[in-house]
């Protein structure tokens, strides 16, 4: 899909996310909640799914990143707004946002180089380590608000940043995967053996992709925390992990536009299930293991991909 | 000094509960290759069983009886066997042949499953409950150290019952065929193994271990309710990767060494707060430098 106009596609869906969001104010604000967070989880997706689908290794901790992310965007704006005249507002935002990234990109490369070692459940437990770790880190930094969070962010995401950035982060992973340089993740993640046989070097295919993974997920950990003005510890644990990871199995392991339906239906299914509110995450762990059982290449997929040994 | 040996003996007594969760984990891993999420969820299904026995056994043996909590345990070992061969049948035996992140998606899966239905206020409700004290116990003062009866009392069921699987899994038919189906199944299920029966006959004995081990860290804990299973799940599966998953006493040395560590390390002022993430921290560490676990011998990809 990204083969041509894929420039064209992500200048355009910027547009209208940005003419759409010019009339926001004339929505109902309910909707427009579910919307952004919509948008957010698209980001934190179809970044895993760099990660866990075209890479191939298997990350537990998506949600680490996306707190770290998330502190460091909201520690910037706390401290620079104040000092910033009204009209610059949206580049501390921009520039908060970037810190937040590259936080948590940092943080991908320190992820990333255990994994250069270990492979399947192996990573899969680190990558869980690390994020749980991230997680008593900030319940116990008082700068931060410890254990009872982060609270007075203003309110500085809206529809056009967090649609416009969704059609970055689907722009820069999928012009990234199909590149030539990038065709070295799938190459990594069919057989890693045959991969370093025909020149390419796994670990750095690894590392990279963590980094992109880790620094987009960063930014939704931004808009995140800028959309619910409060940001807690406990947000931020292995359920949240295992949300973003579900979507991007649903979705179908390295299938972005999949990855993409998958986040929307997924962020949208528990409002719809509002009505049996104590059965809804019985339903969610039903549809999980039928998902398995029926259709473990993804909802959307329809030629199956070969089973490969993850 | 004498701080030391009595954190020692309170790290002695965390980590065998730990143990007695690893061996569960590694045997499956052993036999199957996937991280079985929802043993967690059997440990606290186990501590609930107990539970609910505890009044129907205590009305017919006496309150506190030996006799009594020994039936208890028992016979939640023998419900937890169940259910775990249940979960083999239904949930993981139709993905057998399919990628192992299908299996282990399906394993949280699982796990969220029963968490989330023993949390609807019908089943057993959110709330903690007090566990019932199966038997008296007592405190111990011996040079300064303040030794709890129930600290002798799970350390004493761990050794005897790391005795009994080894003699079931080195001495018996059925144990050398659950090594043989994890050394290899095609072989195995050649030489006339019964691979179905020998993967239930494993899930069975690790859920029964599980639940001996959910009353034990019931017994130790302030109460009962349905995520207790998920901080001791999470250190005994880090444990079992310390010592090299799908090794046995891998497993049992992981957990005593975790429990130690997690026990010292909470004893520091300060550091006490980073109880939680001491644990993966420690397995990051030792990851780094032996891939394979403590005692997992590193297998090389082959092509």
């Amino acid at each position: 899909m990204m083969s041509l106009g894929a420039k064209r596609f992500l200048l355009a869906a910027i547009l209208i996310a940005a003419t759409v969001s010019a009339f926001s104010a004339h929505f109902n604000r309910y909707f427009l909640g579910i919307s952004i967070d919509v948008a957010i989880n698209i980001i934190l997706a179809v970044s895993l799914n760099l990660i866990n689908g075209h890479t191939g290794q298997f990350s537990l901790g998506h949600a680490g990143f996306m707190a770290v992310g998330g502190y460091g965007a909201a520690l910037c704006t706390l401290h620079l707004s104040p000092l910033v005249p009204a009209p610059l507002q949206p580049l501390v935002f921009a520039g908060a946002l970037l810190v937040g990234g590259v936080a948590a990109s940092l943080l991908g490369l320190v992820v990333g180089i255990p994994s250069l070692r270990l492979r399947g459940d192996y990573l899969a437990v680190v990558t869980l380590g690390f994020g749980e770790i991230i997680r008593v880190i900030l319940q116990n930094m008082e700068v931060v608000g410890a254990a009872s969070g982060l609270k007075g962010i203003a309110k500085m995401t809206t529809l056009g940043w967090t649609f416009g950035l969704a059609a970055v982060t689907v722009y820069v992973v999928a012009a990234a995967v199909n590149s030539t340089y990038g065709r070295g993740f799938i190459a990594v993640h069919d057989d890693e053996v045959a991969a370093s046989a025909m020149g390419i070097n796994p670990t750095r295919y690894k590392v990279i992709a963590f980094i992109i993974g880790a620094f987009f997920a960063g930014v939704a950990g931004g808009l995140y925390a800028h959309h619910k003005q409060f940001l807690s510890p406990t947000g931020f644990d292995f359920m949240k992990s295992i949300d973003i990871v579900v979507m991007v199995i649903l979705g179908g392991m390295g299938r972005t536009a999949g990855v993409i339906a998958a986040a929307v239906i997924l962020t949208l299914l528990p409002e719809y299930l509002r009505g049996f509110a104590d059965i809804r995450m019985i339903l969610y762990s039903l549809l999980i293991i039928g998902l398995m059982m029926a259709r473990p290449q993804g909802l959307f997929t329809l030629s199956p991909k070969k089973a490969t040994s993850a | 000094m004498s701080q030391l040996l009595q954190q020692t003996i309170n790290g002695l007594a965390l980590g065998s509960i730990y143990a007695l969760i690893a061996l569960g984990y590694t045997m499956v891993y052993g036999v199957l290759r996937f991280i079985n999420f929802a043993h967690s969820d059997v440990l606290m299904l186990g501590a609930f069983a107990a539970y609910f026995l505890t009044p129907r056994v205590e009305a017919l043996l006496g309150p506190q009886s030996i006799p009594g909590a020994i039936l208890v345990v028992v016979a939640s070992a023998v419900i937890c066997a169940g259910i775990g061969m249940l979960i083999e049948l239904l949930a993981y035996r139709p993905l057998r042949n399919r990628p192992k992140l299908t299996v282990l998606i399906t394993a949280i899966g699982v796990s969220l499953l029963i968490e989330y239905t023993c949390q609807h206020r019908h089943v057993l409700g959110a709330e903690t409950r007090r566990f019932p004290t199966l038997f008296p116990s007592s405190d111990f003062h011996w040079q300064g150290l303040t030794i709890n009866s129930n600290d002798i009392v799970v350390l004493s069921v761990t050794l005897f019952l790391l005795a009994g699987l080894w003699f079931v899994v080195q001495r018996t038919k059925t144990g050398t065929a659950m090594r043989a189906v994890a050394f290899n199944h095609h072989a195995a299920a050649l030489m006339g193994i019964n691979i179905n029966r020998v993967i239930s006959f494993t899930f069975g004995l690790g859920s029964a271990l599980a639940a001996v081990a959910g009353i034990l860290y019931a017994l130790k804990a302030p109460g009962i309710e349905p995520l207790m299973g998920v901080q001791p799940g999470i250190r005994a599966f880090i444990a079992a990767v310390l010592g090299g998953i799908g090794n046995l006493p891998g497993a049992a040395l992981g957990g005593l060494v975790l429990g130690a560590l997690e026990t010292f390390a909470g004893g520091i002022p300060g550091v006490s707060n980073y109880r939680d993430g001491i644990a993966f921290a420690i397995l990051i560490l030792i990851l780094m430098f032996r891939p394979a676990g403590l005692l997992g011998k590193l297998q090389p990809e082959k092509v």
